[in-house]
């Protein structure tokens, strides 16, 4: 509809500007209401009252404790943001996490190298990263057909690695990233936000960032106004390596050890479920990187607060399941009131 | 009495529909009888579609919104509702599964069956019956993926036909047709209309809704404005009506069209994809407009893609300013200063969900960069705002996006996006295929500013009134080749010239 009527035009326009802001902050309000939810639940289980006050959840130290559970998701998530950006999904960065941490730690244990097990494990997660976007650029195969098989594959490595067997060192020199704080924020917190930081500037701040949109929300376009799709699809997935090789040094740091058979299980789902609790649009092209974070935010403030008010371990499967459903169905339902002709 | 032709089947009473603040339709009367052609106008965003989709059951009215069939009030608040009530559409985008045969689609939803089994045999003969009355040349078994588009649209008709439909409405029907094929759906257009059904037809083409109609309505800004009777359409009045003014000299050619042709910036020799374009070659001279005519399927979109590299080349070589380019990929292209208006702007040119700002920046982006690739911002919203008031886009907001803007503004966004690049060859195919009136001329306006400051264009249109308006030369293509030209030394421009060499030369066409 053209407007012609400036009042209406205003009208739009601001209806519009509050529509972006909307989509960005999308599931903040879930997130917080989740949050006040688990604050008077955890104290009701433990005095049988709806009091602020008795609530656990929202304790400095329990929000540390969250912050720090939802570290590795937020890196595997933001490089999930990327891929899906494009249209694209990554089942296999929970193997890569798995394989690059069994990497870092079989380095660390080479006398002398210990600070360079971080760079194996970051580098082996970029190589394997671009192996998905090679298959995918050049020989046109279907991401999820892709990183199906690679999932399984990098996963029969990081086993492989190990002789099947747990690598421990219990004298890890990268160990701080796992453990350590700055000034009372710990390191795989500020890790986490480094990562959400510097993939918006990518995303929203570089030529690259808005190619990348680009070829989500039409690749053929693209291709038709000169942008080199095979190039974004090999940086989306190369990033979406290199995050998972951090995320594996960061696991491999907070437990001393790694295991190529159990490190990592499922964390794709976990991604995954991050970046479309987070807004981004499965089919690319639409979403942001702080949506993800809070994504992140509510799948760790969930496992957190059930455990805390004293749900089974089985039901916490369950509840996690719908809430996710429940919360995008929502989401959906909202972003249906702005359809236009 | 619905048979008596002077009392309407179907009347819509003060429908209006509202999309919160936005006012798409505005208390519009109208009314459509059986027997009838009534021809339904307008600009793009005029109400056109959401007065269509009200009709189908996809968007409900406004409360005081009266829908009456046979004079009975009626609810439409779903496609089935609007099924019952004996209407069917034919959209612009055909709603068939080309999977399945045409018998199979002809009966979707309303599937032949022997208990929980499917009877296809009876599907089958009376799909055939159905098909032969409408004069098919295929049969009910083909499959829908292996016909023509034009076939595909009779396979719809025969869908509303057999399912007892007592008005159809049909979008944009000719888009993409040639002319024959148009010729041949008038005729079973007006075969609906003898057998007694309510025709509703959209379209932009005056020529069309002057040989067909029996009534004109027009809509402008959701508003009805008024009908004419088929001996009071003439195109000044149906286009005062649309623009709510006159439009003087609607298309325009200012630039030097006869004196000296300059330079070649384009030479195109002996190209070929192996398939259907053969061995074409051609010259693009500075400050020309060059049209490329011929019936769809002749090849123009292929040769056109084929220059910019978006398809790969069997043989042929491309100069630009008369050294010789390797153009493999379309960034070879616009790197080689050629760029490219897809016929298809939302499928192959625009990201819909992107602002226009980011969609008119996009092919800049790279040249105006700050160091380590960040996007500079400022020398961004300057490019959309030049282009915004140079082109005539009408935007609530530079960040509004695009996939909300009418037809006509989407083209212009794209347009901007080409030009941000500085080309020195436009190649722009269908430049104004749905594109309401005021943003056609506006774009004639723009094409020949363009030629004036030396750009090379060629214009491939399937509108021959366009060709002749703007170009000051045309070459015109049939079966892959090039096969003769107009313009210039080779004899003057005229639709007859054009068709009697697009349908091969002596036989003259309609």
């Amino acid at each position: 509809m053209t407007s012609t009527n400036p009042t209406a035009a205003g009208a739009q326009a601001r209806k519009l500007s509050l529509g972006t802001t909307m989509r960005a902050l999308g599931m903040l309000p879930a997130l917080v209401l989740i949050a006040i939810l688990f604050q008077l639940l955890s104290g009701y289980v433990e005095t049988g009252t709806l009091t602020w006050s008795d609530g656990r959840f929202m304790a400095w130290n329990n929000l540390s404790i969250v912050a720090q559970q939802a570290s590795i998701n937020t890196v595997l998530a933001a490089g999930m943001t990327f891929v899906i950006l494009t249209g694209g999904i990554d089942l296999s960065v929970g193997a890569v996490l798995a394989a690059t941490a069994m990497l870092a730690m079989m380095t660390s244990l080479v006398p002398g190298f210990g600070m360079v097990a971080i760079v194996v494990a970051l580098v082996a997660g970029v190589v394997l990263g671009l192996i998905n976007g090679a298959l995918i650029a050049f020989m046109r195969l279907p991401p999820f057909i892709v990183t199906l098989g690679t999932m399984t594959s990098v996963r029969g490595l990081a086993r492989l690695f190990g002789n099947d067997n747990t690598v421990f060192n219990s004298n890890l020199p990268f160990a701080f990233i796992g453990n350590g704080t700055v000034l009372g924020i710990p390191w795989l917190v500020i890790i986490a936000l480094a990562t959400v930081v510097v993939s918006w500037l990518i995303l929203r701040r570089t030529v690259l960032g808005m190619r990348i949109y680009a070829v989500g929300g039409n690749p053929e376009a693209s291709r038709l106004a000169g942008i080199k799709v095979w190039l974004i699809t090999l940086f989306v997935y190369g990033m979406s390596g290199l995050l998972a090789g951090l995320g594996g040094t960061m696991s491999a740091a907070k437990l001393y050890a790694a295991n190529g058979s159990q490190l990592g299980q499922s964390y794709e789902l976990d991604a995954i479920a991050a970046v479309i609790l987070g807004g981004t649009s499965f089919v690319g092209g639409v979403g942001s990187i702080w949506g993800t974070l809070i994504g992140a935010l509510i799948i760790a403030v969930l496992s957190n607060g059930l455990i805390l008010t004293g749900v089974s371990d089985i039901w916490q499967f369950i509840i996690k399941g719908l809430v996710i459903i429940g919360a995008v169905a929502l989401d959906r339902l909202r972003m249906s009131g702005n359809a236009r002709t | 009495m619905s048979d008596t032709p002077t009392a309407p089947f179907l009347e819509m009473r003060n429908v209006s529909k509202s999309f919160g603040h936005n006012r798409a339709l505005t208390n519009v009367t109208l009314d459509f009888k059986l027997g009838e052609i009534h021809a339904l106008m307008g600009e793009n965003g005029a109400g056109k579609s959401t007065l269509m989709k009200i009709l189908a059951g996809a968007y409900i009215p406004d409360a005081g919104s009266e829908i009456l069939i046979d004079g009975k009030i009626i609810a439409i608040d779903g496609p089935m509702a609007a099924k019952q009530a004996g209407i069917s559409i034919i959209y612009q985008e055909l709603a068939l599964a080309p999977n399945l045969t045409v018998a199979e689609n002809i009966y979707l939803g309303r599937e032949a069956s022997r208990g929980a089994l499917i009877n296809r045999e009876a599907m089958f003969t009376g799909a055939e019956v159905v098909l032969k009355r409408l004069g098919a040349s295929f049969t009910a078994r083909e499959k829908v993926a292996a016909l023509s588009i034009a076939e595909r649209q009779l396979v719809e008709i025969a869908r509303a036909v057999h399912a007892h439909s007592r008005i159809l409405i049909m979008d944009e029907p000719t888009t993409t047709l040639s002319e024959r094929e148009t010729e041949r759906l008038f005729a079973l257009v007006r075969q609906l209309k003898q057998e007694g059904l309510a025709i509703v037809y959209i379209s932009h083409r005056m020529k069309e809704v002057y040989e067909l109609s029996d009534r004109v309505s027009v809509l402008r800004d959701g508003n009805y404005v008024g009908t004419l009777t088929h001996h009071q359409i003439s195109p000044e009045a149906v286009v005062r009506m649309m623009v709510g003014r006159d439009l003087s000299s609607f298309y325009k050619k200012e630039h030097d069209a006869h004196g000296s042709r300059g330079r070649a910036i384009l030479s195109v020799r002996d190209i070929s994809d192996g398939n259907r374009v053969k061995a074409c070659s051609f010259d693009i001279h500075e400050g020309e407009v060059l049209g490329i005519a011929g019936l769809v399927g002749a090849g123009r979109t292929e040769l056109a893609r084929l220059v910019y590299g978006a398809d790969p080349k069997a043989s042929g070589a491309v100069a630009v300013d008369g050294r010789e380019v390797v153009i493999r990929t379309p960034l070879d292209a616009v790197n080689a200063g050629i760029a490219y208006l897809t016929e298809d702007r939302k499928a192959l040119g625009l990201m819909l969900d992107m602002s226009v700002s980011e969609n008119v920046n996009l092919g800049v982006i790279s040249r105006d960069a700050r160091p380590l690739g960040f996007l500079n911002r400022g020398r961004g919203r300057q490019r959309t705002s030049a282009a915004i008031v140079a082109t005539g886009i009408r935007t609530s907001s530079p960040d509004a996006t695009v996939g909300g803007l009418s037809g006509g503004n989407q083209q212009k966004v794209l347009l901007s996006r080409l030009l941000e690049t500085k080309p020195r060859v436009l190649i722009l195919d269908e430049p104004t295929r749905g594109v309401d009136i005021g943003a056609k001329s506006e774009i004639y306006r723009l094409i020949d500013k363009l030629a004036r400051e030396g750009v090379g264009v060629a214009v491939i249109s399937s509108e021959l009134p366009e060709i002749i308006g703007i170009c000051d030369r045309v070459i015109v293509m049939r079966e892959g080749h090039i096969a003769g030209e107009v313009g210039g030394t080779a004899g003057e421009i005229t639709q007859e010239n054009i068709m009697a060499i697009a349908t091969s030369a002596g036989q003259q066409a309609a």
